[in-house]
């Protein structure tokens, strides 16, 4: 590690701290310990009643309580925690003074039912209706409730929580939301505008009407029991994603600034990319050209050639036509080079973190450079004829690795990239 | 490590579309404030009163009713005003330039099916509440595509597809301040030589009664009788508006290539989020954004979100009176208040009256908004959150 700019001439983008909680456990030694152990998170929802669901396991974090219950409340603690432990690691300013912005990727805040039944409740009525509702909002009695449902909220807090500097941005770009988070904070550095960032991304919407909505759309896996068997990305049998809960958080830090003060590099965010697939609200474009783009686009962001890329940390959702045009797209991107470059989804074991995933899966790359070993894609039983990635099947894999390309994809064409190595490139 | 100053892009803003209650288009818009028009509806959700939309033919761009049967009306709002500003741009159609656009929009979402909610919530107020009642009424109930139409980054998926904006596409959320960071980051980026040209805006629907429910909790929403933003001392709050801006933002130098004309420049976009802890919080906050924004005199024009509620309104206009030569205008008076949209609005107008080379003239009677004669140079747009979030822009005529 030598000159403190890439081969462009902008400031190198360094990670000096990581945090992460998922359905597997709080923070990354006990993530990585079960993740490659190959361990499941998914477990049938217990958290509120699914009879009459389709899909009944998710990915929920049990072990973290909030009151009142809401998602967005658990999504914020979420945050919290990894925030926590990404800070812990970096070592960076001070108790609540945080030397540079917060990016955080968080899911869409609305009025939930457990608040939304108190309200109708509140009104007396037995045939109601929102005129009736509208009468007894006001008043202050439910003014808490104000505060917890503005989208700005989970920034909020965290802003406070730990002194970030200047004005918080939430952002949604749906499955693609963490990787955006990281992509921003790259941005501000590279423009000179923050020596440090702090990139999060946050999910805790395991609710009835969440999954009713994904189920509805016929994305969520129905294999239901057992509910660790339902994530099998790249296999034959795969039926959709499960949903599940978790957050991810990074501070990231230009090279020079991470030196000067003597902090340890976690390792490098090389390159970002996104690019929108205009074909569909919910599919990809047959010909795959967006994805492909996306992927393109990283390789030049970072100044690679594909073969420079060792290992991929897969979206892998476990839906039929992600896994597929996954697939497609990334033999066109990566051609002869493929069979060499071993793939891997973490949505296996974690399920799908929807508007954390990008974060937590650049965490999870970050650690397989750290630790030279690739967790397993679990539930490998059966692989699809049609995918044939060299998938690290159902066993942890050691591996020398020295780039990471972590791809997130999401409803509204969204596509984000990301390329993490170990060192400067 | 910075990059000298010198070296940053001057970015014009090249298009402009707004959809409202005052009407669309620019010069609907630019006639309706000088006949210091207000179109409100003080019956449809009374006691609350709402700005509504002006009749719209959204099938002027968004051919396909397909595509308008996907989207709730706070797309379909957007979605629109990003066409008319693709329109404005001279870049409507244009694959090479679209397909590599970029795109910050601030959204919400949400939109309630509030007939299924309100037959849940009776069916459980009479005390049908079985394990699985609420999932099974969700999984009957629900049209599949609603959740689409409530997803916030699915405004900008919708002018994906309708207008084929599709370099990038990301969908800031966070009230007020969503759209002024959106404004802040597509700025810095064009300066930077990051992006060449961006859409950037949002768009609201405030006829929804499930937004009033929202507001009501802390008594947000302005009640029975109308007045004027500067006017509601003894009864603050704000009445929600319907309205949809966009604004295609680009480097000079892209502008030029093309051969596109600015209706202004944008030279700066700051913001801050004050712990609205004390009282003043907001007064401070944004009298220490103030000297960032660069502007060489102390009079001149300021075109203000200002919401009508408390106390945010009157700590804005504290700060407004420390700078007594500047001439203010409330948007929140004639859109009402369009959250994400307020932003966009301002910078909106502010592109529009240097173009016009005439600042709008007041719709005050408090008289707090004084006339100002001749052509500005200058304007600044102002923010304030509602329950957070503070911003400004310098939005300034080209020579």
């Amino acid at each position: 590690m030598s000159a403190p700019s890439d081969k462009f001439g902008r400031p190198i983008v360094v990670v000096t701290g990581m945090g992460v909680v998922t359905s597997l456990g709080a923070g990354k030694e006990d993530n990585w310990r079960k993740l490659t152990s190959g361990e499941s998170g998914i477990k049938t929802v217990t958290r509120f009643p699914v009879d009459g669901l389709k899909s009944t396991m998710a990915g929920t974090v049990d072990f973290v309580t909030v009151d009142p219950v809401t998602s967005t409340g658990l999504t914020e603690r979420l945050a919290e925690m990894a925030t926590e432990e990404a800070l812990g690691q970096a070592a960076i300013g001070a108790k609540a003074d945080f030397p540079g912005p917060l990016f955080l990727a968080v899911a869409p805040v609305e009025v939930e039912w457990p608040q939304r039944l108190e309200l109708g409740r509140a009104t007396g009525k037995t045939d109601l209706n929102y005129d009736d509702l509208l009468r007894v909002s006001g008043g202050g009695r439910f003014t808490k409730y104000h505060h917890r449902f503005m989208f700005g909220s989970v920034a909020s807090y965290l802003a406070e929580r730990f002194g970030t500097k200047g004005s918080p941005i939430s952002l949604s770009t749906a499955c693609a939301s963490g990787a955006t988070a990281i992509q921003l904070g790259v941005e501000a550095i590279r423009r000179g505008e923050a020596d440090a960032a702090l990139c999060v991304g946050t999910d805790g919407s395991v609710n009835p009407e969440a999954l009713v909505r994904f189920s509805l759309l016929s994305a969520l896996s129905t294999q239901n029991d057992p509910p660790q068997a339902a994530s099998k990305p790249f296999s034959k049998n795969r039926d959709g994603f499960v949903m599940a809960e978790g957050a991810g958080a990074m501070v990231l830090e230009s090279y020079e600034a991470a030196i000067a003060r003597g902090a340890r590099i976690l390792g490098v965010v090389a390159g970002c990319g996104e690019l929108t697939d205009s074909f569909h609200r919910t599919r990809s474009s047959p010909d795959g050209k967006p994805i492909i783009g996306c992927m393109r686009k990283t390789l030049a962001d970072a100044g690679l050639e594909p073969e420079q890329i060792d290992h991929i940390n897969a979206h892998g959702t476990s839906t039929p036509e992600n896994d597929k045009m996954e697939y497609n797209t990334t033999a066109v991107v990566f051609g002869e080079h493929l069979p060499k470059i071993p793939v891997s989804s973490n949505k296996s074991m974690v399920g799908h973190t929807i508007s954390a995933a990008g974060a937590v899966e650049a965490v999870f790359s970050l650690l397989t450079l750290e630790h030279q070993r690739i967790p397993p894609t679990i539930n490998y039983e059966i692989p699809d004829p049609a995918i044939l990635f060299d998938v690290v099947g159902n066993k942890a894999r050691d591996a020398k690795v020295t780039a990471v390309m972590s791809n997130s994809f999401g409803f509204g064409g969204q596509n984000a990239s990301l390329i993490l190595t170990r060192e400067p490139v | 490590m910075t990059e000298p100053k010198s070296a940053d892009k001057e970015v014009w803003i090249t298009g402009i579309g707004i959809v409202s209650s005052l009407g669309e288009g620019l010069d609907a818009h630019w006639d309706a404030l000088n006949e210091k028009k207000i179109n409100v509806d003080d019956k449809r959700f009374a006691p609350y009163i709402v700005h509504p939309l002006a009749p719209v033919t959204f099938d002027a761009q968004i051919p396909k009713k397909g595509d308008q049967r996907q989207m709730e009306a706070w797309q379909r709002i957007g979605t629109y005003a990003a066409g008319l500003a693709l329109d404005s741009a001279g870049v409507k159609g244009n694959k090479e330039i679209l397909g590599r656009m970029d795109m910050i929009v601030a959204a919400g979402g949400g939109e309630r099916d509030i007939a299924v909610d309100a037959a849940i919530l009776s069916a459980d107020a009479k005390g049908n509440s079985s394990p699985g009642f609420l999932n099974e009424r969700l999984m009957n109930d629900l049209r599949p595509t609603l959740f689409l139409a409530q997803l916030s980054n699915l405004l900008a998926g919708n002018i994906a597809i309708v207008h084929g904006v599709c370099g990038t596409s990301r969908t800031f959320m966070g009230e007020e301040a969503a759209s002024i960071d959106a404004a802040r980051i597509a700025l810095a980026r064009i300066e930077a030589g990051q992006s060449d040209i961006a859409l950037v805006g949002a768009a609201h629907n405030g006829e929804r009664s499930d937004l009033l429910v929202l507001y009501e909790f802390a008594d947000f929403n302005l009640k029975e009788k109308f007045a004027p933003v500067w006017q509601r001392e003894d009864q603050s709050g704000f009445a929600l508006g319907s309205a949809g801006c966009f604004l295609v933002l680009e480097s000079r130098e892209h502008a030029e290539a093309r051969g596109a004309k600015p209706y202004a420049k944008l030279t700066k976009v700051v913001a801050d989020l004050a712990q609205r802890k004390q009282p003043g919080a907001v007064t401070k906050s944004l009298e220490a954004l103030w000297p960032k924004l660069g502007i060489t005199g102390d009079s001149g024009q300021l075109i203000t979100g200002a919401t009508g509620a408390e106390p945010v309104t009157s700590e804005e206009k504290d700060f407004l009176r420390q700078h007594p030569g500047f001439a203010v205008r409330a948007t929140g008076t004639m859109f009402g208040h369009t959250l994400e949209a307020q932003f966009p609005l301002g910078l909106a107008l502010a592109a529009l009256s240097l173009s016009r080379g005439a600042l709008f003239p007041p719709n005050d009677p408090s008289g707090f908004e004084v006339e100002k004669a001749g052509s500005p140079d200058q304007i600044v747009v102002v923010g304030a959150g509602h329950w957070q979030g503070e911003g400004m822009a310098l939005v300034e005529a080209v020579k």
